[in-house]
């Protein structure tokens, strides 16, 4: 499936901003199970510093505030080929040792209710058991908008009982870790049937399977991801993924809007 | 400890004058002692002035932070330093080696020669640094190897400072107190020179600048600033090298650089030798509360566009865990035996080494593997037999927390007492300079000495002091 996106963020500041970078993992990566025919970054108000490849082979852009600016607009757009391969990444690739999944971070360590959750999970073979936490952490977690906060860790969620797709992301790799698996967290973007116009990124998780290599768990729509899904950046966790890390001096009053649109070709 | 049963470098065990001090036995014997007790005083005044010269402290605060120095220089042969500096060259190879792998491939860890939780397990590990080559492939620009000597031919490496090693201004200073006060002396024997350290530093660095950067690299020094305690070494070397000294605050990204505030607007810098440690040095990639690093530069360095030196997580090669694997490390990666001797370890972690360890507490020294300071560890022939046991069964309940070593008879050197000469335990740090260029190693480096009798305690924080350290043209 040939997939249209537009990604835009607006930051308008009620005091001029007067110094700031944003590290940007906004650009989807190219692989086996996706192919990235163009893809544009632009921006207005900031200039673009540098790019680079990281750790986890995420195409990183740093940019930084032009001087004394009130709104920055960044802008991405492109295409993007996916293969539906039933969520099946395939084998580990690039410089991290799969070793390194198998950490827990802040966000994603287990703690008793994660723990609770993973003495739940049944299953014959390893993908049954990562299909029957996929469906634990789906009705242990409910999928509500405003109610998390974006530095929740996996065990705030499960406390709360409620999150949104980060937060599902994040209890998914917490026990998927716990349970054995290296795992990771993606951020990227999803085709919904029902409208083209989102207004944030999507985020999911991927386990590790002997055998099969990287399989993904997207909790919020209890699935695997198909041909509608579009990978940009991965990491342990959501802070190695975000779209978006910044720090700035000046630029109080932040107002952020997004938009986001992803259309089948 | 018995004092004969240790080597002395100036009289060695019997008692016998050792070749390289005879020069400057005989300059000894016909000097008044009342003259060198007041150049002894001398000293110490220079290094006041200096000391308050260099710190933005007050008067007072400044003389608590001097460390005491002692006129009588430690002597060192050629042909002693050859084999020192051989084995020194060989290890800082396999160190560099050693990190370049562990950041990529992991071939070690693949062979079985280091068990993976070594690495995995390491908060020294940095997982930022896996897959960035650093410009020119080095990762240590500045080692200091802490070496102790035994006997006649006899070293140990104690510790490898892969980090930020500090002391080098001190290896300067008491060089040039030493040419002021006794020139006679610098006639009578031929020492090699330690003064161009800092001219070579700033060779050795530019030799390491990004790829791209063809004409004279720009080169700076970045410190946490006046608080910390070794501000006055960094104020020092930057003046030395004729380089800026910058605090985080000073520096922006600016046209895809790292760049310093001057008055004629940003200025990008090529190469930064940091004085600030790796989980301080970018807020935006590592620690967020951080406001002495520079938000960004690790974006910078993995788009190739800056040298860091010591490059980021070479911690990994200078902790205690790895320390006792060092033997196969220089093996794996040189192919050649270690030329100087690691500090025999027992890993409590292995039940034969524990079972020894368990038998003979009471003559070894017992460490945390990640312990540091001095805290948490057992001095088996100091430790009454209540200490011993109470060790004892922490030792048993978490054995891969612990290594363990024998105590070491370190070698003496004499020093100026109010008496005249006598034999005080030392260590020796040399510096090395790494670059695509080779390696050099400053002939001699920083002598501590425990200035207490008969103490084996060398730190300044408990009575060490330090001394000009020489090596002989042969």
């Amino acid at each position: 499936m040939r997939l249209k996106i537009r990604h835009t963020t607006r930051y308008a500041f009620d005091d001029p901003v007067i110094y700031g970078l944003q590290q940007l993992r906004k650009t989807p990566k190219n692989g086996p199970e996706q192919r990235v025919i163009a893809w544009k970054t632009t921006v207005e108000g900031g200039v673009k510093e540098l790019s680079f490849e990281d750790h986890h082979r995420n195409t990183v852009e740093l940019i930084s505030f032009e001087k004394d600016v009130t709104e920055l607009v960044v802008r991405c757009e492109g295409e993007v080929e996916v293969l539906d391969s039933s969520g099946v990444i395939g084998p580990h690739r690039g410089p991290s040792p799969l070793w390194l999944f198998r950490r827990a971070t802040p966000r994603t360590r287990a703690g008793q209710g994660c723990r609770a959750l993973v003495r739940e999970v049944k299953g014959e073979g390893d993908l049954d058991r990562l299909h029957a936490l996929l469906r634990m952490v789906h009705g242990a977690v409910g999928y509500e908008i405003g109610v998390s906060r974006p530095d929740w860790t996996a065990e705030d969620a499960v406390t709360a009982g409620k999150g949104v797709c980060q937060d599902h992301a994040h209890v998914f790799v917490a026990c998927a870790r716990e349970m054995g698996f290296p795992a990771r967290y993606v951020s990227g973007y999803l085709m919904t049937g029902d409208r083209v116009q989102h207004e944030a990124s999507h985020a999911w998780a991927e386990a590790h399977v002997e055998g099969l290599g990287w399989v993904g768990f997207d909790v919020s729509n209890e699935m695997s991801p198909d041909e509608r899904y579009v990978r940009v950046a991965t990491g342990l966790d959501y802070a190695e993924a975000a779209p978006v890390t910044g720090s700035r001096m000046g630029g109080t009053g932040e107002a952020l809007s997004v938009e986001i649109e992803v259309a089948q070709q | 400890m018995n004092e004969s049963q240790t080597f002395d470098e100036m009289w060695g065990r019997e008692q016998v004058l050792r070749p390289p001090y005879e020069r400057f036995h005989e300059w000894f014997e016909g000097e008044d002692i009342a003259r060198l007790r007041a150049k002894q005083r001398e000293a110490e005044e220079v290094f006041r002035l200096t000391g308050i010269t260099f710190n933005v402290y007050g008067r007072a605060e400044a003389e608590e932070r001097l460390i005491p120095f002692d006129i009588i220089p430690r002597i060192i042969s050629g042909r002693e330093w050859q084999k020192l500096s051989r084995g020194i060259e060989q290890r800082v190879q396999a160190i560099n080696a050693f990190l370049y792998d562990i950041y990529h491939r992991q071939e070690i860890v693949k062979a079985g020669r280091i068990p993976q939780e070594m690495v995995s397990r390491n908060d020294a590990f940095l997982p930022q640094m896996i897959g960035v080559k650093p410009p020119g492939g080095v990762y240590t620009h500045i080692v200091g190897i802490d070496l102790v000597r035994t006997d006649d031919n006899e070293f140990y490496v104690l510790e490898d400072n892969a980090r930020t090693p500090s002391g080098v201004s001190y290896m300067l200073e008491n060089r040039e107190t030493m040419l002021q006060m006794f020139p006679e002396l610098f006639s009578r024997n031929r020492v090699q020179p330690v003064q161009t350290y800092p001219l070579d530093l700033r060779r050795s660095l530019a030799a390491c600048a990004p790829a791209d950067v063809d004409e004279k690299p720009t080169i700076a020094v970045l410190t946490p600033g006046i608080y910390n305690s070794a501000y006055f070494e960094h104020a020092f070397l930057a003046d030395q090298m004729g380089v800026e000294l910058v605090e985080g605050q000073d520096l922006r990204i600016v046209g895809g650089k790292v760049a310093m505030r001057t008055t004629e607007g940003y200025r990008p810098i090529d190469v930064l030798y940091r004085r600030v440690d790796d989980d301080f040095l970018d807020p935006l990639n590592f620690n967020p509360e951080s406001a002495l690093g520079i938000p960004g530069i690790m974006d910078v360095y993995r788009a190739g566009r800056i040298t860091i030196a010591n490059a980021p997580g070479t911690g990994i090669a200078d902790d205690k865990a790895i320390y006792s694997y060092m033997p196969d490390i220089v093996e794996f990666y040189t192919g050649e035996k270690a030329i100087l001797e690691n500090v025999p370890t027992w890993r409590c972690s292995e039940p034969e080494a524990l079972a020894y360890v368990l038998d003979n507490l009471h003559d070894l020294v017992v460490k945390e593997v990640h312990g540091s300071g001095g805290y948490g560890m057992l001095i088996g022939p100091t430790s009454t037999r209540k200490e011993i046991a109470a060790f004892r069964d922490k030792l048993k309940a978490r054995p891969g927390n612990y290594i363990a070593q024998p105590t070491l008879s370190l070698s003496t050197v004499p020093i100026f007492t109010q008496k005249g000469l006598a034999p005080r335990h030392v260590d020796l740090r040399p510096f090395v300079l790494v670059s695509p260029a080779g390696i050099k190693i400053t002939p001699g480096g920083l002598t501590r000495v425990a200035l207490k009798k008969g103490s084996l305690v060398v730190n300044s924080s408990q009575g060490g002091g330090t001394k000009d350290t020489w090596v002989l043209e042969d």
